[in-house]
C-alpha cells in the first residue's frame, strides 16, 4: 500500500513521548500523524514500569520538566483518561540503608524542597506506617507524594487515540524530505511519503538513527534495564520504593553493571523489581548476574519477596545522551525538525511535558521552560 | 472398568487428607489433583478476578490453572504435587496469599 | 557434581540420547521435573499404586522397557525432580540451574561441558466459550492423569479437537471405565488419505485405535467440532456442530450432555531453555542440523523441541543428538545406527504429513465469542482482545502489553496461539528467559554466594 498524506506534523514513533507530542499537538489544533515501524508501545515504552517520578531528580532543568509532566498527567487523570492508562497518584518512598546515606538523602530533599518538589522526611521508626512489610535496621526516609504510575504500554495507547491523531504502524520512516532551503518537508516512509513542515523525532533509542536519515547527528545510545516481574499478590508495596542509591546510579556515567533496588506494586497484581543499568549496545541476552543482584536488593527492602516467585523477567533500552537529559525542540541544523527523545529511564514520567513543549513549539508560543539545556545541538558543539 | 484394575493396581494402604475441612481418602503416590478427582472434586481455585472455579487443565505442570493451597502453603501445582498423609487441602481464592496473612 | 553432558528431559529423546552417549564413554546426567523417568509418553503410575499391568495405559512397551533397562544398566546419573529454570553460558561450558521438587524453592545446579535439550512439548488448546469450566481439560492431561494417577474426570466424557493424540486419549479413557460420549475431530479423514503413502507407517496404528473405538462403541464425529461448553460451576455438556470448509454448518448444532470435555489442538514444542541460549528458532521449534546441534556451540536439541514429531521420531532423533554430542566431546566421528538416520527421514515426513492433515477449523475465531476468556490466567476476554487490536494492537507481544494477556502464571503458553489467531497473526515464539517461575530468595542467595554481601 502506497499512500502520499499530507498534514501538520509528522510524529516519528508511537511510543509515550511520540503520543503525547501527538496529543499535546492535535490540542493546539495541529493535524497530526504518528508514524511508527513497530506496534503501539513497541520499543522502551513497552518494557517500563511507568514511573512518574520527581524524587529521583536532582535540582535543574529534568526536576523542572519532571515537575511540569506531573502536573500534566495529573491533569489527564482528571480529565477522565486515568482509569484507562491505570494512574496511580501512590507516592515514592526512598529509603537509606545507612546514617551518611540518609544525610545525603536529606540533602538532596533539601534542594528538590526548594525546587517546588514536596519531600516529607520520614524517622527510621516511622517508615513501617508508609511501608509494613519493610525491613528493619532502615536509617530513614523520604516520602515524595507526587511520585505517581501509569501502565506505560496503555499510556501510550490511550493518549494517542485521544490525540485523535491517524496512527500508521508497521511503516518505517527512511528519510526526511528536505527543501532547497534545507527547510524539512516530511518523511520518505517504505510506504510512501508524508508531507508536512514539521516533524518530530520521538523515536526514544533509535531517535539517533531518525536524526541520521535526517541528515543530523544525536548521540543517543542505549543503556540497558532489566525488569523482574513477581507472580501476583495482594497489595503489599504502597508506594514506589527505592534505596537512596538509586539517585546515584541513575546519574551515573559508568558503563558496568549497576543495581539499585526499585520496588513497586501495581494494579495487576506482580510486584515490579528494577532497576539495573548496563551500557551493553542493544544485547537482549538474559544476565543472571543482573537478576541476581536486583533480587538481592529487593529482598533486602522487602524480606517477604524472598519467598515470592519472580514469574518472569524481561530487557528493555533506555535512551540516553551523554549528559543524560533528553533531546527536546527545534533543530537549527534542519529547520521544521524536532526533536522529543533521549529520555533515559524517564520517559514515562516526562512524556506529558515533553509533548506539551514541543507543541507550544510548534505552534509558535514561548515555550512555559527553558529548552536551552535540551537543546539538541548541544553535542556538535562540543565536538566542534 | 475402573482405572485401578485397568493398570492391575495394589496400592499401598489407603490415608486421609482433608480438603476444606473433610476427609478425603488418598492412595500413595496420586498427586492431589489425582486424590481429588478419584473423589469427585473438579475444581479447587476460585480465580483471583472473577472468582471462577477452577481445577486441573493440562494436567503436566504447564497451565498453572490447578493452583491450591495445601498446608497452608499456596499457589502449589495439585498436578505435581504428591498428596501425603494428614495433608490439609484448600480451595485457593484471590493471589493465594491472602490466607497466609490471615495466618500470620 | 560436573558433568560431561546435561540431557535435561527424560521422554524418549532425552532416554535415548543419555543412552547413546553414555553407551559412548562420556559422563551423562539425565534430568528431569518428574519423579519417574519416562516423559509424557511413557509417563508410570506412582510407584505407590503398585500397578501390576502398567502396559494397559501405554503403546509400544517393549520399546519403554528396553529405555528402562537400559537406563537401569547404564552409568547415567538420573536426577528426578529437578525443575529446570534455566541454562546459563558459563566459560567453562554450562550450568544447568534447577528447582527441587515438587515444591520447587531449593535450588540445585548442574555444571556441565555441554546440554542436550530434549524438553519435549505441551498442548495446545484454542480457546472456546465454556472452555474454563471444571471438567474441561487437555486432552493430553486426562491422559496424564490415568497413566500417573489411575484416575479419570469423570463417568462421561467428550473428547474433541484434532490431531493424533486425541484417538489414544479416547481408547485409554473407554478401557478405563469412561463412557465416550463422542471422538470429534475437525479434520476431514479425505485429507489424512491425502497423505497416504507419507502416512503409510501410521495406518496399521490407526486400524489398531479404530478397532478399540468399535470395541468400546465410541461414535466418531468427523469434520465436526465443539463450539461451546455448558454448565455453571462444572461441565454438564457441550454443542458440536459439522463444519463446513472450516466454518461451522448452520443449523447442524446439537447437545452431548457429558461431565468431561478431553479438548487438544496439537502440540507446541517447549524452547523455553533453548531460546534463553540464544539457540535459533526455526518457526516455534529449535532449528539443529542433521547432527541435531543447535546453532550454539555445545548445546544439541532433540525430540518436539525440535518439532512436533511424536515418541518414535523423539527416539531417532535422541539416539543421533546423543551420539553427536559423545563424539564431539570426545573429539571422535559420530556414528548414529543407520536405520535411527532412516527412521528420522522416514518420521519427519509423516510428521510433516500428519501436521499439515490436522489444523483446527480455518475460521475458528468466528466462535470466540467476546465474553469468553481467552487468557486463562488473567482473565483476558476475547473482546478485550479485540479492543486491543483497535488501539492499534498488531500483533501479539501488544495485546500482551495492553490486555495482560499472557503475563500470568502460565505466562501465555496456554494463550499465545489464540492471541496471534485473534490478532490475525502467525504465532510467534514467545521470550520466556525463566523456564518456570523462581523464588526471589533463590536468585537473592546466588547473589550473595557469588558476589559477597554488599
Amino acid at each position: 500500500m502506497n499512500e502520499s498524506l499530507t498534514c501538520d506534523v509528522v510524529v516519528v514513533g508511537a511510543g509515550v513521548v511520540g503520543a503525547a507530542c501527538a496529543l499535546y499537538a492535535a490540542r493546539a489544533g495541529l493535524d497530526a500523524v504518528v508514524v511508527d515501524r513497530g506496534p503501539v508501545a513497541g520499543g522502551t515504552t513497552g518494557a517500563g514500569e511507568g514511573n512518574l517520578l520527581v524524587s529521583d531528580k536532582e535540582p535543574g532543568p529534568e526536576l523542572e520538566l519532571a515537575l511540569l509532566s506531573a502536573r500534566l498527567w495529573a491533569e489527564l487523570a482528571r480529565e477522565g483518561l486515568g482509569k484507562a492508562v491505570e494512574y496511580e497518584a501512590k507516592g515514592g518512598v526512598v529509603v537509606a540503608g545507612s546514617e551518611a546515606a540518609r544525610a545525603g538523602l536529606e540533602e538532596l530533599a533539601a534542594g528538590q524542597r526548594a525546587a517546588g518538589v514536596e519531600a516529607v522526611s520520614v524517622p527510621a521508626d516511622r517508615l513501617t506506617d508508609l511501608e509494613p512489610y519493610l525491613a528493619p535496621g532502615l536509617a530513614g526516609g523520604v516520602h515524595y507524594p507526587q511520585d505517581a504510575q501509569v501502565m506505560p504500554a496503555l499510556a501510550a495507547a490511550h493518549l494517542l487515540r485521544a490525540s485523535g491523531a491517524r496512527l500508521l504502524t508497521g511503516r518505517e520512516v527512511t528519510g526526511v524530505l528536505r527543501g532547497p532551503g534545507g527547510a524539512v518537508r516530511g518523511v520518505h516512509t517504505d510506504k510512501g511519503d508524508i508531507h508536512a513542515p514539521a516533524v518530530v523525532n520521538a523515536a526514544g533509542t533509535w531517535g539517533g538513527e531518525v536524526a541520521a536519515r535526517a541528515g543530523v547527528a544525536l548521540p543517543v545510545l542505549p543503556r540497558r534495564g532489566f525488569v523482574l516481574v513477581t507472580e501476583p499478590l495482594p497489595p503489599r508495596v504502597r508506594h514506589k520504593v527505592y534505596a537512596a542509591d538509586y539517585v546515584a546510579d541513575v546519574a551515573s556515567d559508568s558503563a558496568a553493571l549497576q543495581t539499585s533496588p526499585v520496588v513497586e506494586g501495581t494494579p495487576a497484581g506482580p510486584v515490579l523489581i528494577g532497576a539495573s543499568r548496563e551500557r551493553v549496545g542493544f544485547d537482549r541476552s538474559l544476565s543472571l548476574p543482573a537478576l541476581r543482584a536486583l533480587a538481592a536488593g529487593a529482598t533486602r527492602l522487602f524480606p517477604f519477596l524472598a519467598g515470592v516467585r519472580a514469574m518472569r523477567t524481561y530487557a528493555g533500552f533506555r535512551p540516553y545522551l551523554p549528559d543524560h537529559l533528553p533531546a527536546i525542540g527545534p533543530d537549527p541544523r534542519a529547520p521544521g525538525l524536532h526533536h522529543a527523545c533521549g529520555h533515559e529511564g524517564a520517559g514515562i514520567g516526562l512524556a506529558t511535558g515533553t509533548g506539551h513543549l514541543i507543541a507550544q513549539v510548534l505552534t509558535g508560543q514561548a515555550p512555559g521552560l527553558d529548552l536551552g539545556p535540551f537543546r539538541p545541538d548541544r553535542f556538535t558543539e562540543e565536538a566542534e | 472398568m475402573n482405572p485401578l484394575q485397568l493398570a492391575g493396581a495394589r496400592p499401598g494402604p489407603a490415608f486421609t487428607v482433608t480438603f476444606d475441612g473433610r476427609p478425603v481418602e488418598a492412595l500413595p503416590g496420586q498427586t492431589v489433583a489425582a486424590v481429588l478427582w478419584a473423589a469427585g472434586i473438579t475444581s479447587w481455585r476460585a480465580t483471583r478476578g472473577e472468582g471462577r472455579p477452577r481445577g486441573v487443565f493440562c494436567g503436566i505442570g504447564v497451565c498453572f490453572d490447578c493452583l491450591v493451597t495445601v498446608n497452608g502453603r499456596p499457589n502449589q501445582r495439585a498436578c505435581l504435587v504428591p498428596a501425603r498423609p494428614g495433608d490439609e487441602i484448600g480451595t485457593q481464592g484471590g493471589t493465594g496469599h491472602e490466607e497466609v496473612r490471615r495466618a500470620d | 557434581m560436573r558433568t560431561d553432558l546435561a540431557v535435561i528431559g527424560a521422554g524418549p529423546a532425552g532416554l535415548a540420547a543419555a543412552l547413546a552417549a553414555s553407551a559412548r564413554g562420556v559422563g551423562v546426567t539425565l534430568v528431569d521435573a518428574a519423579a519417574e523417568p519416562g516423559g509424557q509418553f511413557y509417563r508410570q503410575p506412582a510407584a505407590g499404586l503398585g500397578a501390576g499391568r502398567p502396559e494397559a495405559l501405554h503403546h509400544r512397551w517393549r520399546t519403554w522397557e528396553r529405555l528402562r533397562d537400559g537406563l537401569a544398566a547404564s552409568a547415567v546419573r538420573v536426577l528426578t525432580e529437578h525443575h529446570v529454570w534455566c541454562v546459563e553460558r558459563t566459560p567453562q561450558g554450562f550450568t544447568v540451574h534447577a528447582l527441587l521438587g515438587p515444591e520447587q524453592e531449593e535450588p540445585a545446579e548442574v555444571p556441565a561441558r555441554a546440554v542436550l535439550l530434549a524438553t519435549g512439548g505441551y498442548e495446545q488448546v484454542l480457546p472456546f466459550p465454556g472452555w474454563t469450566l471444571p471438567g474441561v481439560v487437555t486432552a493430553g492431561g486426562a491422559q496424564a492423569m490415568l497413566k500417573g494417577g489411575l484416575v479419570v474426570p469423570g463417568r462421561r466424557a467428550v473428547v474433541a479437537g484434532t490431531g493424533p493424540l486425541l484417538l489414544p486419549v479416547a481408547t485409554g479413557l473407554a478401557a478405563a471405565g469412561v463412557e465416550v460420549a463422542a471422538l470429534v475431530e475437525s479434520t476431514d479423514p479425505g485429507r489424512l488419505a491425502r497423505h497416504g503413502p507419507a502416512l503409510a507407517g501410521k495406518l496399521p496404528e490407526g486400524a489398531g485405535y479404530a478397532a478399540r473405538l468399535l470395541r468400546h462403541r465410541v461414535p466418531v464425529l468427523a469434520r465436526h467440532t465443539v463450539v461451546r461448553a455448558h454448565g455453571d460451576d462444572r461441565l454438564t455438556g457441550v454443542t458440536v456442530a459439522a463444519l463446513d470448509a472450516g466454518r461451522v454448518r448452520p443449523g447442524t448444532e446439537r447437545q452431548l450432555p457429558c461431565d468431561t470435555l478431553a479438548v487438544g489442538h496439537g502440540m507446541l514444542p517447549h524452547t523455553d531453555l533453548a531460546d534463553g541460549l540464544g539457540c535459533r528458532l526455526d518457526g516455534l521449534a529449535a532449528a539443529v542440523d542433521a547432527e541435531q546441534r543447535t546453532d550454539v556451540p555445545g548445546v544439541w536439541a532433540a525430540g518436539e523441541a525440535t518439532g512436533i514429531g511424536g515418541a518414535a521420531l523423539a527416539l531417532a532423533e535422541g539416539h543421533i543428538a546423543g551420539c553427536s554430542a559423545a563424539a564431539r566431546l570426545r573429539g571422535t566421528t559420530p556414528d548414529p545406527a543407520p536405520a535411527a538416520v532412516k527412521a528420522r527421514t522416514r518420521l519427519r515426513r509423516s510428521a510433516a504429513a500428519l501436521d499439515s492433515a490436522y489444523a483446527p477449523p480455518a475460521h475458528w475465531p468466528e466462535q470466540v465469542t467476546d465474553d469468553t476468556v481467552v487468557c486463562r490466567c488473567e482473565e483476558v476476554t476475547a473482546g478485550a482482545v479485540r479492543d486491543a487490536l483497535d488501539l492499534g494492537a498488531g500483533d501479539e507481544r501488544t495485546v500482551k502489553l495492553l490486555t495482560r494477556a499472557g503475563m500470568g502464571w502460565c505466562q501465555g503458553r496456554m494463550c499465545s496461539a489464540a492471541v496471534a489467531g485473534l490478532a490475525g497473526c502467525p504465532p510467534t515464539p514467545s521470550r520466556r528467559p525463566f523456564a518456570r517461575p523462581v523464588p526471589l530468595g533463590v536468585l537473592a542467595r546466588q547473589h550473595y554466594s557469588q558476589e559477597g554481601p554488599s
